[in-house]
């Protein structure tokens, strides 16, 4: 995966909308084949880097290649990405089958070859049967569907997807998040997933671009972006985290000495780090709820243990989120834990002691 | 159900003054001549047996049918101009005009503000003998002595209510334009469709309901005008609705008029169901 040769290679892309800045220098490169995700929140220029690859807009400065090809100057129509809108944009006036086959009038196969490639399409995204239907009456896991096979059908490089997902309900979108990574993954195209979604940027990419404020935050791995955001922003934007206060010496090629007060002192291994983190910018580090425990006689001892109280407890059936208070801490943390056999949910109120790792420690730019 | 008949009495109640209006101002009137049109005119009397001969001279004596087919032309040409002419506009407006769209659709009404009887007469000063066009090409040097062809014939009937009705058309035009989901015309570029390809396939079949509303709205009233051949059309410029007109008046024959009105109701209705369903065709299930 990791040497897999570049498709797409945006360099130093900058886009302003009059005097609004969308994008200020964005650089990546997106793998063959692979799932691609621009996570972000709203506004944050996502959909607009999405549509300067699908040619819908033209970048301010930069340039962005496709397949080895630079793309200014060729319009949308002539680029080998499709779009999957967030509208779906189903043409109204067309049945189904007309809007699958509707890209494939132009490449001039002959009828029986086009509803051959058509009829494919539909069975790929389970919608056999369904090319008589018009637009209007079809469900919004439907017409996605009818969105994806039309672009699927033209055989792009890349395929675009702008927030497909965000219209359907939450047990349609579980579904349809497999789906679509099983099908990238059976046919190998490379797909790119605009999301503001962190949850389905983590379950459905290889990699995944953070974008915050018109630049890219971090590109990483989910499992990366998770365990080792590189600054509290994308840190608390992926994920719960816990803030707690520190500081630091040592770093370089000896480990960092920190000081927490909330949980006390603790050596971490340079290469836990950011690269390039001094110790004196530190003030804050990262800890996962789930990297805390709160200790019973199942769970035997930790290396490092602090005393706390429960404020309040969130019960959630298989977890159960609680507040604990600890001594040095300005504010109380969050801690998960899941609700295994045998293990008693403590009260509000109650004294525990919360184990943790050297390794749960997140060092944050 | 005594709810339900109360909501429907509820209903009835608020449309009555409505549907009275319209019963005794539209409704009555057209009844009165149709049934006028079944009777004979008897100097200053009618005959009201019933009588089909007032239909007979109207499909079968040639002045009436020449009229007839003058209006038909003469409307079906307004008509075609005026759509053509006003589809650019529309679109312009539509995709182009980023903003003060308000302000752009309130100067197109502008014409309105004055009466069309004036703008009608305005025509008459810029096509006359001694008019504006005329004076202008004779001082440039263009042409030796005035134009006649541009004025009292139907080539002034078409240039004055194809200006007249322009606003009628652009205006379903345009809201069958802004109504297109722009997502749809991003997607058919996505899927390989140039600018013009895209229009034909996306826009145009999107955007004919408003076409369709266009052509009617301007056919049904310009085949019965009757002010503008009038004022403007000369002679051979003279439609079908003067000749009603003359019948109710002068000619003192108001059955063979109401025959007249009716046959030339029937025949534009036919016309613009013909319309309808062509557009309907074209444009597929829009919904």
């Amino acid at each position: 995966m990791a040497d897999a040769a570049p498709i797409i290679e945006i360099k130093d892309v900058t886009k302003s909308f009059g005097s609004v800045t969308a994008l200020k220098g964005v650089n990546a490169n997106i793998r063959e084949g692979e799932f691609f995700s621009l996570l972000g929140p709203s506004g944050c220029g996502k959909t607009t880097l999405l549509r300067l690859i699908a040619g819908f807009e033209q970048v301010t400065g930069g340039t962005i290649v496709i397949g080895g090809k630079p793309m200014k100057d060729i319009p949308a129509n002539q680029r080998p990405t499709n779009m999957v809108f967030q509208s779906y944009a189903i043409f109204p006036h067309l049945n189904v089958a007309e809007n699958v086959g509707y890209g494939l009038v132009r490449k001039k196969m002959g009828k029986a070859a086009m509803t051959k490639e058509v009829d494919e399409a539909l069975a790929m995204v389970d919608l056999g049967g369904y090319g008589e239907r018009k637009a209007h009456e079809l469900s919004g896991g439907q017409r996605q569907r009818v969105a994806l096979a039309r672009a699927l059908v033209m055989r792009p490089k890349v395929i675009l997807l702008d927030e497909p997902l965000s219209a359907l309900d939450k047990k349609l979108r579980d579904q349809m998040q497999h789906e679509l990574r099983s099908l990238q993954k059976s046919l190998g195209i490379t797909f790119i997933l605009v999301t503001h979604d962190q949850e389905e940027a983590l379950i459905m990419s290889d990699r995944i671009a953070v974008i915050f404020d018109g630049t890219i935050a971090q590109l990483a791995t989910p499992e990366e972006l998770y365990r080792r955001p590189a600054t509290r922003k994308v840190a608390s934007f992926i994920g719960v985290m816990n803030f707690l206060d520190a500081s630091a010496t040592g770093g370089g090629d000896t480990p960092y000495q920190l000081t927490i007060p909330a949980l006390g002192k603790v050596n971490i291994d340079a290469a836990q780090a950011p690269a390039g983190l001094s110790a004196a910018d530190i003030t804050v580090v990262g800890v996962r709820p789930e990297m805390f425990t709160i200790l019973d006689e199942d769970t035997g001892s930790f290396e490092h243990e602090v005393q706390g109280t429960v404020t309040s407890t969130d019960y959630y059936g298989d977890m159960t989120y609680y507040t604990v208070a600890l001594p040095g801490a300005s504010d109380p943390v969050t801690i998960s834990m899941r609700n295994t056999a045998g293990r008693a949910v403590a009260r509000d109120g109650a004294k525990v002691t919360v184990g943790w790792g050297a390794d749960s420690i997140v060092l944050l730019e | 159900m005594p709810r339900l008949s109360q909501e429907s009495r509820q209903g009835l109640t608020l449309l009555s003054p409505t549907l009275a209006y319209a019963l005794v101002m539209l409704a009555a009137p057209l009844a009165m001549v149709v049934m006028f049109s079944f009777w004979t005119q008897d100097y200053l009397d009618l005959d009201k047996t019933f009588t089909l001969a007032n239909y007979r001279e109207a499909w079968t004596q040639p002045i009436f049918q020449v009229l007839m087919w003058r209006s038909l032309k003469i409307s079906l040409i307004v008509t075609t101009t005026t759509v053509i002419l006003a589809f650019p506009i529309a679109y312009y407006l539509s995709f182009h005009v980023r903003s003060r769209k308000a302000l752009w659709l309130f100067l197109i009404t502008v014409p309105f503000w004055t009466s069309y009887l004036l703008r009608v007469f305005l025509w008459k000063v810029i096509l006359g003998y001694n008019g504006v066009l005329n004076s202008a090409l004779m001082n440039l040097g263009i042409i030796d002595e005035p134009l006649t062809f541009i004025l009292y014939n139907a080539n002034a009937v078409v240039l004055t209510l194809a200006h007249a009705w322009a606003p009628f058309a652009i205006l379903p035009i345009f809201i069958a334009l802004e109504k297109i989901d722009r997502s749809l015309l991003e997607a058919a570029e996505d899927l390989g469709d140039g600018p013009l390809r895209r229009f034909w396939r996306i826009t145009l079949p999107l955007a004919m309901p408003g076409v369709v509303a266009a052509t009617l709205i301007v056919l049904i009233p310009t085949v019965g005008d009757y002010i503008t051949p009038k004022l403007v059309g000369g002679t051979d410029g003279l439609m079908v609705a003067n000749m009603i007109q003359i019948q109710f008046g002068k000619a003192n024959n108001a059955p063979l008029g109401a025959a007249l009105a009716v046959s030339s109701m029937i025949v534009v209705a036919t016309i613009s169901i013909g319309i309808y369903f062509a557009g309907k065709k074209f444009g597929g299930k829009v919904k």
